[in-house]
């Protein structure tokens, strides 16, 4: 407020000059910030089941975990023993697995894919950008019910069981989607001109690509495995299509909330929040100060 | 990184010494041709000026000396070495962009060291620091490309291309983006590290004064094709096409028959009046020709100047002093809009006014003839009428 | 991330750069043939099969077997039986998208414009719940909004309830789909305005003078291409979802298509037929009202 009063002061002596400026200004703080107040409303509600979830991790509960045990004080024993509930870590090694190996396989086809889209001239490329997208605009729930009858019907004579590797097969089809977006906007916004340059510069094609072309597109790549993990290790739906017996941590979390879901869930369930949280932001923070190599 | 840092490299590259020649170059792109038969020869060494309107091929021609685009026919070569067909990064040949292609991620003294790095220079980071101290800017190596001010990032590009020591660098209107003041300090610099490298400059450009000031020889294209090509004092006084003729300064024009010859003079009637070219200033001797007198070459007189020989009457349109000079329109006799320059060298106050009749005589040697372009003489008229 | 400006526009913007000389088609071919075999076998070859499927008929007397046939009948009975299903499916998820719309506007435009370094940080704020689970997430939801929580007790103490309570009603679905699925809005919308060229906004505060006149006009046409895409990857998996009606609704009045499909392929003996006739339904609902949705307020950017 102090950068108005100077104005208000003047005001008297320069008549009502200065009431338009003045009120915009204000009139432009309130807006600025109401926006980014309503933004961190907005992201406190996206923590809100998050919170849930970590104090619910303190809960001792008797039977099951639903309400606030008001005998028990609260606890750290499911802290001490996140893998107390049966099933529960297996799950998310299973899932940890599955984001992996998916989100490698899903980064590696995506990102030639969209080099191909981006950079190569060839017949039938608007159909090709079709078949990309139009699996991310089919409901997760058809994508799963087509996969199981292709596996039950189709692949079970290969002897191919529902199983780790369905789950995975599912998570790069749905995933390599993704990936294709987030690479091609990245490679559409590379200058071309920055690979003339390398190339007028006495880069050959393998040296321009990877001097040039692939360091100026890695944080797209980056990005795109991001996403791809993420999606991949939240994904319940298809998940539940093509898993046979096989446990991820979104099903074992959806299978056990009949009984109750145990307290090491959500233990397991916030650290892995907390570890993305973390993780980013050191990368982020690493790549800020990373001093610029001589 | 480092383990794929082998492939491409310097492995064709040619070394190839002498002038920049172009031979019957053509290059187009579907039914469009935007460079024409173009020939041409940059002497080793010399500051070349390519200078044009926008859209006439200039940045296309650049692009097929560095290889960045084949041409459709015709040869490009230095020295003996035919570098026709050739990738970009064979040829002895450095870019300096318009928009300078610095690489973001690389910081300056990267950036500056890529070229001598692919080539497998041992002392590349030397050479890199060097160039840097060439364009002044060693105390900003190990910044990013982004933390760099539209000069400072000009100027790395021209140490990213001179560090190669090409025999050839091309430079597609660097100054373009920079301030007058700037743009200046740059020209200054840029011709300063010319003569002390010694390489063969060629220098694309819209600013005509940029191109006169800086260049040994100045190529004028238009369409595809170099309309004149010469020293700038050459190219001003005595144009060879109406094009060059109004691009390069200003011209005062009129088209008529040549009626005949006075000893070495070729004498034409435009609009009624008699006036004499010498023939060796005149590109045509016979038909039509465009008569042409630089605004400056005009002298005006109040009264019919006594014995002149050529002389026309004229109408005095706007008058308006800009301090050094005095710059009138007249309206001459056809109609067309003329002007004059004169210097304000006597102190008397100028006399003349709008309206006033007045007649302009010259100096013949100062004429000169050109072919008659009625597309680029129509161009000219709408361009002097316009305001 | 930036890619989700263009999620749903397949061929967007590659003209404006001219390509490169022509490539070596096999190098094109050896780009291509990895991801699209993947896409091929995984994708249209399931839902070709999927399709025949659905045209299988039982056998009369044998429940669980049917036969290859071409019958329509179970698209008749999709419709006729669960009419109000895919009636529920369109209208919760697109009361979930326009919610979602809300909502993620302002953070979109805070994370491009306001937050400064900041930018990433939010970023991934809002990537990082996935972590904690989509399904633990919904369950905590069901906590906080049963009966005896803060949320339900607090506005029944107020008599601001009508119905006393918000799960097991239309409302908790709405919320909770709308909750899901709000990252899939925020992050293309920030995509689009962070693309944006800040200086053409900064001309358009100074052509109108007002700030939401700026907004109106040159804030929100750029970030378009965005909000349509955030819509589209907001409506079309909240139409096929199952989970929230499952956690957060009720029985027998929030049931939406998906809780439908899952019950039929998983618990009803030979509902596969049908189930597969749903799934083809609703995904010819979400087409067409997607075509209808480009074609209205679709720029050039998409498709
Ligand atoms: N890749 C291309 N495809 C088709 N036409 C092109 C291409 N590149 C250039 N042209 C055309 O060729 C002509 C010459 O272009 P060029 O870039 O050489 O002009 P210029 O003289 O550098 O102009 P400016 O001064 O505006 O930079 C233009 O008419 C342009 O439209
Ligand atoms: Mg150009």
């Amino acid at each position: 407020m102090s950068t108005i009063a100077p104005q208000s002061g003047s005001r008297s002596h320069g008549g009502a000059a200065y009431r338009p400026s003045t009120w915009r200004r204000v009139q432009s703080w309130i807006a600025g910030h109401v926006v980014m107040f309503s933004a961190l409303l907005v992201l406190v509600y996206l923590f809100i089941p998050v919170a849930y979830t970590f104090v619910f991790s303190f809960n001792n509960y008797r039977k099951s975990n639903i309400v606030w045990n008001p005998q028990g004080s609260p606890t750290l024993k499911h802290w001490k023993d996140p893998c107390g509930a049966p099933g529960v870590c297996d799950a998310l090694v299973t899932s940890l697995e599955i984001g992996a190996i998916a989100t490698l396989v899903a980064t590696i086809l995506g990102t030639m894919l969209a080099f191909a889209l981006v950079r190569h001239q060839f017949r039938g490329k608007a159909a090709s950008n079709l078949l990309v997208f139009i699996p991310m605009a089919t409901p997760e729930i058809v994508l799963g019910a087509s996969l199981l009858t292709l596996f039950v019907q189709g692949f079970s004579r290969f002897g191919l069981r529902l199983g780790f590797w369905t789950i995975v097969i599912a998570h790069i089809m749905f995933c390599i989607s993704f990936v294709v977006v987030t690479v091609k906007a990245r490679l559409q916004s590379l200058d071309p001109r920055l690979e003339e340059a390398a190339q007028d510069l006495y880069a050959g094609p393998g040296s321009t690509f990877w001097k040039v072309t692939f360091p100026l597109v890695l944080p797209g790549i980056v990005g795109a495995a991001l996403l791809a993990f993420s999606l991949s290790f939240d994904d319940f739906i298809i998940t539940n299509f093509v898993s046979g017996n096989e446990t991820t941590f979104p099903k074992f979390v959806y299978v056990s909330y009949l009984r109750g879901i145990p307290a090491q869930a959500n233990v397991i369930g916030f650290s892995m929040f907390v570890l993305a949280l973390l993780l980013v932001i050191a990368g982020t923070l690493v790549n800020n100060i990373r001093k610029p190599k001589v | 990184m480092g383990l794929f840092s082998k492939s491409g490299g310097s492995g064709g590259f040619r070394e190839a010494k002498g002038d920049l020649r172009l031979q019957e170059v053509t290059k187009s792109f579907g039914d469009f041709t935007a460079v024409d038969n173009l020939t041409l020869e940059v002497p080793r060494g010399s500051f070349f000026a390519l200078l044009g309107p926008s859209g006439c091929g200039k940045t296309t021609t650049l692009r097929m000396v560095a290889g960045l685009e084949q041409p459709t026919a015709g040869r490009i070569l230095i020295g003996d070495t035919d570098l026709t067909g050739s990738r970009p990064y064979e040829r002895p040949v450095n870019t300096v962009f318009q928009s300078y292609a610095l690489f973001p991620h690389l910081t300056i003294r990267d950036n500056v060291a890529f070229g001598p790095t692919r080539r497998g220079e041992a002392n590349a980071a030397q050479l890199a620091g060097d160039a840097l101290e060439l364009v002044q800017l060693s105390h900003l190596a190990a910044r990013k490309p982004a933390q760099l001010s539209g000069g400072q990032q000009q100027r790395v590009a021209v140490a990213r291309a001179i560090v190669n020591r090409p025999e050839v660098l091309l430079l597609d209107e660097p100054l373009g983006a920079l301030d007058l003041k700037l743009r200046r300090q740059m020209q200054v610099e840029l011709k300063r590290i010319q003569s002390e490298v010694g390489l063969t400059f060629i220098h694309v450009t819209h600013d005509q004064e940029e191109a006169m000031t800086m260049a040994d020889t100045v190529a004028v294209m238009n369409h595809g094709r170099i309309e004149q090509m010469g020293a700038p004092e050459e190219l001003y006084d005595l144009p060879r096409t109406t094009f060059v003729a109004n691009f390069v300064g200003q011209s005062n024009l009129a088209s008529g028959p040549i009626t005949g010859r006075d000893g070495d003079r070729i004498v034409a009637e435009v609009n009624g009046t008699q006036v004499a070219i010498p023939s060796s200033r005149c590109a045509v001797d016979s038909g039509e020709v465009t008569f042409g007198i630089r605004p400056e070459k005009v002298r005006i007189h109040e009264q019919r100047p006594e014995g002149a020989g050529s002389d026309v009457q004229a109408t005095v349109r706007d008058v308006s002093f800009t301090g050094v000079a005095t710059q009138y329109q007249v309206e001459v006799p056809s109609g067309a809009v003329w002007n004059v320059y004169e210097q304000n060298l006597d102190v008397k106050p100028i006399s003349v006014r709008p309206g006033d009749q007045v007649w302009l005589t010259w100096d013949p040697a100062h004429a000169f003839g050109v072919p008659v372009d009625s597309d680029a003489a129509a161009e000219a008229l709408a361009a002097v009428d316009a305001p | 991330m930036s890619a989700f400006a263009h999620a749903a526009g397949g061929n967007a913007a590659v003209t404006h750069q001219d390509p490169p000389a022509r490539r070596r088609s096999w190098a094109t071919w050896l780009l291509l043939l990895p991801g699209f075999l993947w896409l091929l076998v995984f994708f249209v070859f399931p839902l070709v099969q999927l399709f025949t499927v659905s045209l299988q008929s039982k056998y009369p007397g044998y429940p669980g077997y049917y036969y290859r046939d071409v019958n329509f009948g179970n698209y008749v009975d999709a419709l006729t039986q669960f009419g109000a299903h895919f009636g529920r499916s369109l209208l919760f998820a697109g009361l979930a998208t326009l919610f979602a719309f809300l909502l993620a506007y302002p953070l979109a435009y805070a994370m491009a414009f306001k937050a400064g370094r900041w930018r990433n940080v939010m970023m991934i704020c809002i990537i990082a719940p996935f972590f904690t689970s989509f399904i633990l997430r919904t369950v905590a939801w069901r906590q906080i909004l049963a009966d005896d929580g803060p949320v339900a007790s607090t506005l029944n103490f107020l008599h601001l309830l009508p119905g006393g309570r918000i799960t097991e009603t239309w409302v908790a679905v709405v919320a909770g789909l709308t909750y899901n699925f709000l990252p899939f809005m925020v992050l293309p919308i920030y995509a689009s305005l962070e693309r944006a060229d800040h200086r053409i906004i900064e001309a358009g505060g100074d052509l109108y003078a007002n700030g939401f006149t700026t907004f109106r006009k040159v804030t929100l046409p750029m970030s378009m291409p965005g909000v349509l895409a955030g819509t589209l990857l907001t409506f079309i998996p909240a139409a096929g979802d199952y989970v929230n009606a499952d956690l957060l609704g009720s029985d027998r009045s929030t049931k939406m298509v998906g809780n439908v499909i899952e019950s039929q392929f998983f618990k009803v003996l030979g509902g596969f037929p049908l189930a597969a006739a749903l799934s083809f339904t609703l995904m010819a609902l979400i087409l067409a009202l997607v075509f209808v949705y480009i074609r209205r307020f679709g720029t050039e950017e998409l498709l």
